[in-house]
């Protein structure tokens, strides 16, 4: 089964290197971005095919190591 | 004082811990990150600078969870000493011994200078030698140390008084111009509910030997000798 895993940023926590990306895709000219906010993708290969079971495990791979809690949020999808 | 500094791959400055240690009178040893247990008799515990894993997913993310924590949180439990340095600090946020994260530099610049610090109490086992406030003259060498928690922690921070240094300018004043990374209450350094656990993104241990320029980095390592 595939999955991913999508880490952001909590909203309200300062993210300057999405505001870098902003800044230089301000300076190239691309028209209508009003804010950039950077985060992390996972694309997660995991056995069995049972959608639930594979969910719970990627949350408590989320909640252990792939996000800080303290700054992150995270999104599980299976594909 | 039996010292163990832990190195993970990556870490870079154990070296120059070892040497501040040794120098302040501390026996030290080496312990690898896959290691279930710390050497008998170990006061101290410290976490060296450097670029653990590469600095992969977040920094000190892997390091935080490597096999060695479980002993490092027993030991901390127990009322052990331990030192996070930069990289350390890094992984004592990830590693939940100490609260908040260290993010990106505000300015996104990896610095790398000499930086005062203000020392925010004097009555701790790391900060003994050192008179109250005093301005300390040490180095940061770090890309992310703007240090943030949430705001229910901040406060819990200062109400208890667990921030341990703040950055500040050679005479001792505190304020965004003396802050380089833009870190919440301008907190360089922190320390656990019981004080025995100190995080700080500065480097002491850079500052030991007259001849790279000063020694304000000794009192940490000589309060530890002491309160061991």
């Amino acid at each position: 089964m595939k999955a991913r895993v999508t880490v952001t940023l909590k909203s309200g926590v300062l993210d300057p290197q999405g505001k870098a990306i902003e800044g230089a895709l301000h300076s190239l000219g691309v028209d209508g971005i009003t804010s950039v906010r950077q985060g992390k993708v996972f694309d997660i290969e995991i056995d069995g095919s049972d959608a639930e079971a594979a969910k719970a495990a990627l949350a408590a791979a989320s909640e252990k190591l792939l996000a800080n809690m303290v700054v992150e949020n995270y999104r599980v999808e299976i594909l | 004082m039996k010292a163990a500094i832990v190195l993970f791959p990556g870490s870079n400055r154990e070296g120059d811990a070892a040497r501040a240690l040794r120098q302040a009178g501390a026996e030290t040893n080496i312990v690898w990150h896959a290691e279930h247990d710390l050497p008998a008799g170990t006061d101290l515990v410290v976490l060296p600078g450097g670029f653990s894993y590469g600095d992969y997913l977040r920094c000190g993310a892997i390091a935080g969870r490597a096999h060695v924590m479980d002993a490092v949180r027993r030991h901390a439990a127990r009322g052990g000493f331990v030192l996070g340095i930069c990289n350390g600090f890094q992984i004592l946020c990830e590693s939940g011994l100490l609260p908040g994260v260290l993010m990106r530099n505000r300015d996104l610049r990896f610095l790398c200078k000499r930086q005062h610090l203000r020392v925010e109490r004097n009555d701790t086992a790391f900060t003994r030698a050192y008179a109250l406030h005093q301005a300390i003259d040490v180095a940061i060498a770090h890309g992310e140390g703007n240090y943030e928690a949430h705001e229910e922690t901040i406060r819990q921070l200062e109400g208890e008084g667990r921030v341990a240094f703040r950055y500040c300018d050679p005479n001792g004043l505190v304020g965004d111009a003396a802050n380089p990374n833009g870190s919440t209450n301008h907190i360089a350094g922190i320390y656990s509910e019981k004080f025995n656990v100190l995080g700080m993104m500065p480097h002491p241990e850079n500052l030991i030997d007259p001849l790279v320029g000063g020694i304000d980095g000794r009192g940490l390592f000589e309060s530890l000798i002491r309160a061991a």
